[in-house]
């Protein structure tokens, strides 16, 4: 997805390129590889290629409008820290352009500098001064910084003295009151408690709105649904897909999966048949709006059945329900009816906020009239995606089967 | 918040590359916080703080005139040799803790160029200047010795200052040099005490280098520090002025360390990441 308009970050053919087995331990290697790759030259001969490098990207591109707050997911190993490091201008890409309009601000890590021997208050300056704010910066926002962490007993107290979590707590104060055009943030979050987590997950949300233009590395799809309105798909060093983030979440599940994909089709002979029915196609998908959107777990979604009858009489279908631990949600089968002979499409519509989020699986049995059935077991799968509802900031996995949406009642008691 | 319209283009570097002084520049807290951390840090814990700056020029001192001055009677200029190897070793220490911290700084400080962007000379940089406060505190010692010895100052005494930057220049060079090489190689820092000592007997610190045959001592020039000790003897006790040979070899070698230093350090810096 690229941007006609004016943009804060914009970046051409970023690749990044490893070199492995090369890589010369000691010194007296490199000096016999250099030797070599003198004499190399000297002969006009080309030094190998190819072989021992290690392409960690290969051609990124993508523009980001400012304001704009992207998520970038992607497996372990996709590319994604190794973008993140080079919008950060930690490392160089080996090839590509990298611009940027506006000041840029990198929190891949908490804490980064802070020196135990050192004061809550040393510390909250020199970090400050490491992720680059200027002093008068850091001065002006200090009280804001210390009532942030609820660290303002311990202030003058050398942090090689605090617990973890208050460590945890004064590392992102400062972090969190970087000023900057554009933030990059890798995954910070994944550090210390609920409740801590929850606060820097807030924070981030608050300095995204701000209108800053925010990139974000995070393995946490929950929080990169409701954080982020825009996602980067990284694979094996390239974007594989860019887009709405609902979307790319989509594909990135979808292809995450190896078993069955949410729709099966039939034909001719390879139909599952027993005789009386046979089945040309199940499905599910949104039984509202959009047919591609991906799924979750507010919106209802629709199993549809499509089936020949020999002849007509009494049949069933059969739906049966499970988890991604085996639990069998339900078991439920299509009112007993008269059918005609021919081609028929059942469903029924599973509604939204019942279910938790998570991969499912729907087994169908057919059987006619003599009650002669056939089972097809894991016909199909998809994925109910999670969403923020009744979040209120936390972006933890959710726990239960269910996950109705429940008529509460308030009242007031003399 | 309103987007300041400052843009910075990234692409790959090649080759030798330009020094980004405005860069270091716009880096200058980050290089304060660090030479402030490092000094609060470094005698932090200990009982005497302060006084072991002067402590290990004083030992050295006890030791070279024991043994160079008492027993092996090594001609110091018609000055006390106390005296004499103390204000070299003033000029030395500072030189040796300066380019042994140039060294260590980027392998030290993997946590920071491993996520933070910022030039990444600061840290050698750094690493120099933090040892100036130290050489004061030392420099002060020196000048109490002088009261004892009836040595008094004198106008020519201000070239000390010169002499300092010089010996400053050279430590930057150098350390940033083999600084750079030793993010790649760790062979660097098992070579430093042994740079380091015969360095110092390269030196006239523990003898005059009216020692030296006279051909050999625009060689000996060519060593930075030759120019900046006989220097400080001259401008601060008053020994026989060094040539101008000999200062203007250690001025240039001086220059020289230095641009060559910068240039392999940016050659370097863009791996840093990578391989630290």
């Amino acid at each position: 997805m690229t941007a006609d308009g004016p943009w804060a970050i914009k970046a051409e053919g970023i690749t990044k390129r490893y070199r492995l087995g090369v890589f010369d331990s000691n010194l007296r290697e490199t000096i016999s590889n250099s030797a070599r790759g003198l004499a190399r030259a000297a002969m006009g001969r080309k030094a190998p290629q190819g072989a021992d490098e290690f392409w960690a990207l290969r051609g990124v591109s993508f523009e980001i409008p400012p304001g704009q707050i992207v998520g970038i997911i992607g497996h372990n190993g996709a590319g994604k820290s190794t973008l993140l490091k080079i919008l950060a201008r930690i490392t160089e890409p080996s090839e590509g352009t990298l611009q940027f309009l506006g000041k840029v601000g990198s929190l891949l890590e908490v804490g980064t500098g802070f020196h135990p021997e050192l004061s809550g208050r040393d510390n909250v300056f020199l970090n400050g001064a490491v992720l680059g704010m200027s002093h008068r910066q850091v001065a002006r926002q200090f009280d804001q910084i210390v009532e942030f962490a609820g660290v303002a007993q311990f202030i003058d107290t050398p942090v090689k003295r605090y617990s973890s979590g208050m460590y945890m707590r004064l590392a992102f104060a400062v972090a969190a009151h970087l000023e900057s055009d554009i933030l990059l943030v890798d995954e910070v979050l994944a550090v210390g408690d609920t409740e801590f987590q929850k606060k820097c997950l807030q924070r981030i949300a608050e300095m995204a709105h701000d209108g800053r233009t925010v990139v974000f590395v995070s393995h946490n799809l929950t929080a990169i649904q409701s954080l982020c309105e825009r996602a980067i798909l990284m694979e094996k060093g390239e974007v594989r897909a860019d887009g709405p983030t609902r979307d790319v979440l989509q594909s990135y599940l979808n292809r995450d999966r190896t078993g069955p994909s949410s729709q099966c089709r039939w034909s001719g002979q390879d139909a599952p048949t027993n005789g009386a029915l046979t089945l040309h196609a199940v499905r599910v998908e949104p039984a509202d709006g959009d047919p591609l959107a991906p799924l979750d777990v507010t919106r209802p979604f629709r199993i549809t059945v499509e089936y020949d009858r020999a002849r007509a009489g009494v049949g069933m279908v059969a739906i049966r329900l499970i988890d991604a631990t085996g639990i069998l949600l339900f078991d439920i089968a299509n009112p007993a009816a008269s059918f005609e002979a021919g081609r028929h499409r059942e469903s029924c519509v599973v509604p939204g906020d019942l279910l938790n989020a998570g991969e499912y699986r729907v087994t169908v049995t057919i059987s006619d009239e003599n009650d002669d059935h056939t089972e097809l077991q894991d016909v199909i799968a998809f994925d109910l995606a999670d969403s923020d509802r009744d979040r209120r900031g936390w972006y933890g996995k959710w726990e239960g089967v269910l996950r109705p949406s429940l008529a509460w009642t308030l009242d007031s008691l003399p | 918040m309103r987007p300041s319209e400052q843009l910075t283009i990234i692409q790959p570097s090649r080759g030798w590359r330009a020094l980004q002084l405005g860069e270091i520049f716009r880096h200058r807290d980050l290089m304060k916080f660090l030479i402030w951390r490092d000094m609060k840090v470094r005698y932090q814990q200990t009982v005497l703080g302060g006084l072991w700056a002067i402590i290990q020029p004083l030992g050295t001192t006890a030791a070279f005139t024991l043994v160079f001055g008492k027993l092996a009677k090594i001609p110091s200029d018609g000055i006390p040799y106390p005296l004499f190897s103390f204000t070299g070793l003033v000029i030395w220490s500072f030189f040796s803790q300066a380019l042994n911290g140039a060294v260590g700084s980027l392998v030290g400080s993997t946590q920071l160029v491993e996520k933070v962007y910022f030039p990444r000379l600061v840290l050698p940089l750094a690493s120099v200047l933090r040892g100036l406060p130290d050489l004061g505190i030392a420099f002060a010692c020196l000048l109490l010795a002088m009261l004892f010895y009836g040595v008094g100052l004198e106008w020519r005494a201000l070239w000390v200052i010169p002499l300092t930057f010089l010996a400053l220049i050279a430590a930057t060079g150098v350390g940033c040099a083999l600084g750079a090489i030793n993010v790649r190689f760790r062979d660097v820092r098992q070579t430093m005490p042994l740079l380091i000592q015969l360095w110092l007997f390269l030196t006239p610190v523990a003898y005059p280098i009216s020692l030296a045959p006279e051909r050999f001592r625009v060689w000996l020039g060519l060593n930075p520090m030759t120019g900046v000790v006989e220097g400080y003897r001259w401008a601060l006790l008053g020994s026989a002025p060094p040539s101008m040979t000999i200062i203007a070899a250690s001025v240039i070698s001086s220059v020289i360390f230095l641009i060559a230093g910068l240039a392999i350090f940016r050659r370097m810096e863009s791996t840093f990441a990578d391989i630290i």
